[in-house]
């Protein structure tokens, strides 16, 4: 008998996935994808061109990121690389009312619903625990990171019990039907949050679609630690259908999170979607994967590569070479843009300390800020004027 | 409507007879509760109810009942057994525009809900830079003297007064609870409201007019000359009987109850000290770092001239919650309060 300590078993035998493209671009639909594939004829060549485009700056924006953390403008970048297409499909597959419930790692899924890529900086730099306003349509109802994992799956079973008791589900209008998204990873699905929003959800039926990453790896811990079970099967004990698709196909994961955003605006309840893809970087920029998984290991998923995929179907498709030149400048300048942007971040007010720790007045923040203030205008050097422009942030390694 | 909007406009005459004596009403504070959340759910259609065995029971303490039927499942929902489930749930229903009020069954399963309550409902408002408020309550019944199991008998009121982001509050009286808790509702803060299970039943005047002071105001409710002693929650009623007690040994204590655990009051409990130069502070909670500990040292340094004695505390032991048969042991009694009332005299 094998032991479970000593050496994890893998994860189960072959199980159906939902896939459309092949690894090297061809359209060959699995026959699990046959109930999904009449949402790809929502698809305009102009909507294939916007998935590659999405695509291709969420790489861009990371890449960026990564160099300004490095060069000490920012404590710490999150990077996605290797999980565009599982964002871009599922981002594209909400509608405007529906509200999205991101982890940390979802930069492009803001950046389509409406959030400013340089919003995001600003919680990556330490000037913001939030960064972008939620309650403004603006955003498109694109929910403020959370870092401790799990506990977003809870807020957005529970904004969609809102939606529920509202009665904006299930009219048969589609612009008034609504539901929630919740992004999460492989890790987080051990959490106990997400096991009970797995039981609220089912008990009160929310129109919520749960939208599980699965990247491989959590830091260092292989999904293997994770689960005895492919992950999509973590919620049929709840009564929760589960999916599996390949999120290295952009299309698949349209499609799959198309039809299971509907059901649940629909009133057929949740669902869970676990998408399967790899983290192709580190964690964090604070993370080193050499210490925990081999070369082969990426070169395999390498091969794989979601953006290069999409673009050898879109050329199967006769795009003209064009297109892809213009996403590139067009990637180019936002990264352009980002770098020449985020030296110029103002830090926060001292009294951003104080500022919004209560909606109503509480006399020890009042007396707190107070106290700063005094004490500021005592000192010969304020903190005001020495941190004008902060370098090197210490990187800490501070999400899981 | 806010606190302030609930917030009298000025002390009510005892000598005039504004006060329709309909208004008075003498009941329990598990009804006063109760009345307090239907009074706040007639008035606002947001307002809704979550947590275990509330619905169709009305509450393992009773508290709810009533309302499931009055109101229906949408508004009063009997949730999974899952704590932190409930107050998870509780913050998106917030997020949407919902007041939900959340009833953990006892203190001591309310840790299971320390994360959603600590790292998210106590933040969300600052996360959200202010674009965002957090009008929940949690209430949780607590505290001794029910003879009960373990885990069934806790003060659990440091933990959340230690976390930025929350208001914490305990009522001693029927009239206390039915406005503490409609001023908690309507609060656009998150609430941590501890309710003294021990004193659900015994009666009191309820006068549903109007509230007699703020939802954070702390308050003298036994004049006195020698010492202050300064509780809160069920304590006030055993500081009120060692106060008797040490009327009839000819010591004058003076009585505060503190009704706000954070953000504390000052004002009357710093005029008190001033007046009586000795203060009390009793807690059914342990008393390593506890709310007893943080007033002694403020008071200390606000009234540091005044004192003639340090500030004593007497507390739950720093041992866990015993067996029940040792509970009357463990928790501060009228006695063990006058020992401390004769040590701070003795200085």
């Amino acid at each position: 008998m094998p032991d479970a300590i000593d050496s994890p078993p893998s994860v189960g035998p072959t199980v159906p996935t939902v896939q459309v493209l092949t690894a090297d671009g061809r359209y060959e639909p699995t026959d699990a994808a046959a109930d999904y594939l009449s949402y790809l004829d929502r698809l305009s060549d102009d909507d294939h061109v916007r998935f590659y485009r999405d695509m291709v700056i969420a790489r861009s924006f990371d890449t960026e990121a990564t160099n300004l953390q490095r060069q000490g403008q920012l404590a710490l970048w999150p990077p996605s690389r290797g999980q565009e297409a599982a964002q871009v499909g599922s981002a594209h597959a909400a509608r405007r009312q529906d509200h999205i419930f991101p982890s940390y790692r979802e930069h492009i899924v803001g950046m389509i619903r409406g959030v400013d890529p340089i919003d995001i900086i600003r919680v990556m730099r330490g000037v913001t625990n939030g960064g972008w306003d939620p309650t403004d349509p603006a955003f498109g109802n694109f929910h403020v990171y959370t870092l401790v994992l799990g506990t977003q799956a809870l807020h957005a079973t529970g904004y969609a019990l809102g939606m529920s008791l509202d009665g904006t589900v299930a009219t048969g209008d589609a612009e008034v039907d609504t539901a929630t998204m919740v992004y999460f990873g492989d890790g987080a699905s051990s959490e106990g949050d997400v096991s009970e929003a797995f039981v609220f959800a089912a008990s009160y039926q929310t129109p919520q679609v749960f939208f599980l990453q699965n990247n491989q790896w959590a830091i260092s811990v292989p999904v293997s630690t994770q689960s005895r079970t492919p992950l999509y099967l973590r919620s049929s004990g709840f009564g929760i259908p589960g999916v599996q698709v390949d999120g290295n196909d952009v299309l698949a994961s349209y499609a799959v999170a198309a039809k299971h955003l509907d059901d649940a605006r629909s009133g057929h309840g949740p669902s869970l979607i676990e998408a399967v893809t790899y983290r192709m970087g580190a964690h964090t920029t604070s993370d080193d994967p050499t210490r925990y998984r081999g070369s082969d290991e990426e070169a395999a998923w390498a091969l794989r590569d979601p953006i290069t995929r999409f673009r050898t179907y879109l050329q199967s498709r006769g795009a003209a070479s064009t297109i892809f030149d213009d996403v590139e400048t067009e990637a180019d300048d936002l990264a352009a843009d980002v770098r020449r942007r985020t030296p110029l971040l103002d830090p926060p007010a001292l009294e951003a300390i104080f500022d919004n720790v209560y909606t109503e007045q509480h006399p020890v923040t009042d007396e707190q800020r107070a106290w700063l203030q005094r004490y500021e205008r005592s000192l010969d050097t304020p903190a005001e004027e020495t941190r004008a422009a902060p370098e090197g942030a210490a990187a800490t390694e501070g999400a899981q | 409507m806010t606190i302030e909007a609930m917030t009298p406009t000025g002390r009510r005459d005892e000598t005039s007879s504004e006060v329709r004596t309909s208004d008075i009403q003498k009941m329990p504070m598990a009804k006063a509760l109760n009345a307090g959340m239907r009074q706040a759910m007639l008035d606002d259609p947001k307002v809704l109810l979550m947590g275990e065995d509330i619905g169709t029971l009305g509450g393992v303490f009773r508290v709810t009942e009533g309302l499931h039927a009055e109101f229906g499942p949408r508004r009063v929902l009997d949730t999974p057994l899952a704590e932190s489930g409930i107050v998870g749930t509780a913050i998106g229903l917030a997020m949407h525009g919902y007041r939900p009020v959340c009833e953990i069954q006892f203190d001591g399963f309310v840790f299971p809900a320390f994360d959603q309550i600590t790292t998210q409902l106590a933040k969300l408002t600052a996360r959200h830079e202010g674009r965002m408020s957090m009008p929940v309550v949690i209430r949780i019944p607590y505290g001794g003297h029910i003879g009960a199991v373990e885990h069934h008998q806790e003060s659990p009121e440091t933990y959340f007064a230690h976390t930025p982001g929350l208001r914490v509050v305990s009522p001693s009286t029927p009239n206390d609870a039915y406005w503490m808790m409609r001023q908690s509702i309507a609060s656009a803060d998150p609430i941590i409201f501890l309710e003294p299970k021990s004193r659900y039943w015994p009666k009191g005047e309820v006068d549903l007019s109007a509230p007699a002071v703020p939802l954070h105001a702390s308050r003298v409710v036994r004049t006195g000359t020698d010492v202050t002693v300064l509780g809160h929650g069920a304590m006030v009623s055993t500081l009120l009987r060692a106060a008797e007690i040490a009327a009839e040994e000819g010591t004058s204590l003076e009585v505060v109850d503190l009704r706000s655990i954070s953000p504390i009051d000052y004002g009357p409990i710093l005029e008190s000290v001033r007046k009586t130069t000795r203060l009390v502070v009793a807690q059914e909670a342990h008393g390593f770092v506890s709310v007893g500990s943080e007033i002694a040292a403020t008071v200390t340094e606000k009234s540091f001239y005044s004192l003639e004695a340090p500030v004593l505390r007497v507390s739950g032991f720093d041992a866990p919650f015993p067996p029940a048969k040792l509970e009357d042991v463990f928790l501060p009694d009228a006695d063990r309060v006058l020992e401390a009332v004769d040590r701070v005299l003795a200085y």
